[in-house]
C-alpha cells in the first residue's frame, strides 16, 4: 500500500533532502512508524511521548487536516497523500 | 541582512497596525533560491490573540501548495508583538520551523504615541536567534 508522503524542509535532513517519500500503513500511526525504520529520528519530530501527534505539527490526509478526521488514528489508503507542515506560530511569551 | 523593498516594509507594517491590539501575522515569498522577497502574503491569526499567533491550519496548506506551484519560497516570515519589543520570544523560538526564512518582528506596542516603530528582523535556527540588520531599498 503506497502512500505520498511530502515532507517540509525543516525534516528533509531525515530524508536526504528529499521532499516526498513513500511510506505504507493502515493507519497514520502504521505510517509513521514505518517512515521511522527507514528514516531514523523523523518520528519524535511528528508524535510525542504518549503517542500523540504534536501540538504544532499539522499533518493533512489529502485536504484534510487528520485532527478532524482520525487523529493518529486516521485511516490510510492505497494512492493517498499525506502531507506535514509545522505550524507556524508564536507569541509574546 | 534582509533586504527588503519600502512597498513591501509599509505592508506589513499597516498589518500589523490595522491587526493591533491582535497579533498579525503573515509571509513575504520570492523565488526559489532567491532569497528575495517578492510577493506579500498577509494571513489570519487563527488564535485571534493580543499574545498569541498561528495561521490557520487550512490556510497553511493551500500556500504551501501555492508556494510549490510557483516554485517560491517563504523568505519572509513576520508577525506583531503588540506590548512588548520586537524581539523573538521563547514561544517564537520553540516554534521557529523555517531555517531559511528571514523572521520579521514588529512592535505596536507603542502605536499610539506614534512613536518610530520597531522592525527588526532574525534568524532562528536550532534554538539559537540571531539579529541581522535590515535594509530597506526603493526597489531591486
Amino acid at each position: 500500500m503506497a502512500i505520498e508522503v511530502r515532507i517540509p524542509t525543516i525534516l528533509r535532513t531525515y530524508t536526504d533532502g528529499q521532499k516526498t517519500v513513500e511510506g505504507s500503513g493502515a493507519t497514520l500511526d502504521a505510517l509513521f512508524k514505518d517512515l521511522e525504520s527507514r528514516h531514523p529520528g523523523i518520528r519524535e519530530r511528528l508524535v510525542d511521548d504518549s503517542g500523540e501527534l504534536r501540538r504544532f505539527v499539522n499533518v493533512y490526509l489529502n485536504d484534510e487536516d487528520v485532527r478532524f478526521l482520525g487523529g493518529i488514528a486516521t485511516e490510510l489508503g492505497d494512492g493517498d497523500s499525506v502531507t506535514i507542515l509545522p505550524a507556524v506560530a508564536g507569541g509574546m511569551r | 541582512m534582509l533586504t527588503i523593498s519600502q512597498a513591501l516594509y509599509e505592508k506589513i507594517v499597516a498589518h500589523a497596525r490595522a491587526d493591533h491590539p491582535d497579533e498579525a501575522c503573515g509571509m513575504v515569498a520570492g523565488p526559489a533560491g532567491s532569497g528575495r522577497p517578492e510577493r506579500f502574503i498577509p494571513m489570519l491569526n487563527a488564535a485571534r490573540s493580543p499574545t498569541f499567533y498561528e495561521f490557520d491550519s487550512m490556510d497553511l496548506l493551500k500556500l504551501y501548495r501555492e508556494l510549490d506551484d510557483r516554485d517560491e519560497e517563504p523568505v519572509i516570515i513576520y508577525h506583531s508583538h503588540t506590548a512588548t519589543e520586537a524581539y523573538p520570544s521563547r514561544t517564537d523560538i520553540s516554534y521557529a520551523n523555517e531555517p531559511g526564512a528571514h523572521y520579521v518582528l514588529v512592535s505596536t506596542a507603542d502605536t499610539d504615541g506614534a512613536g518610530p516603530f520597531e522592525f527588526r528582523s532574525f534568524r532562528i535556527l536550532d534554538g539559537e536567534v540571531t539579529e541581522e540588520e535590515v535594509r530597506v531599498v526603493e526597489a531591486y
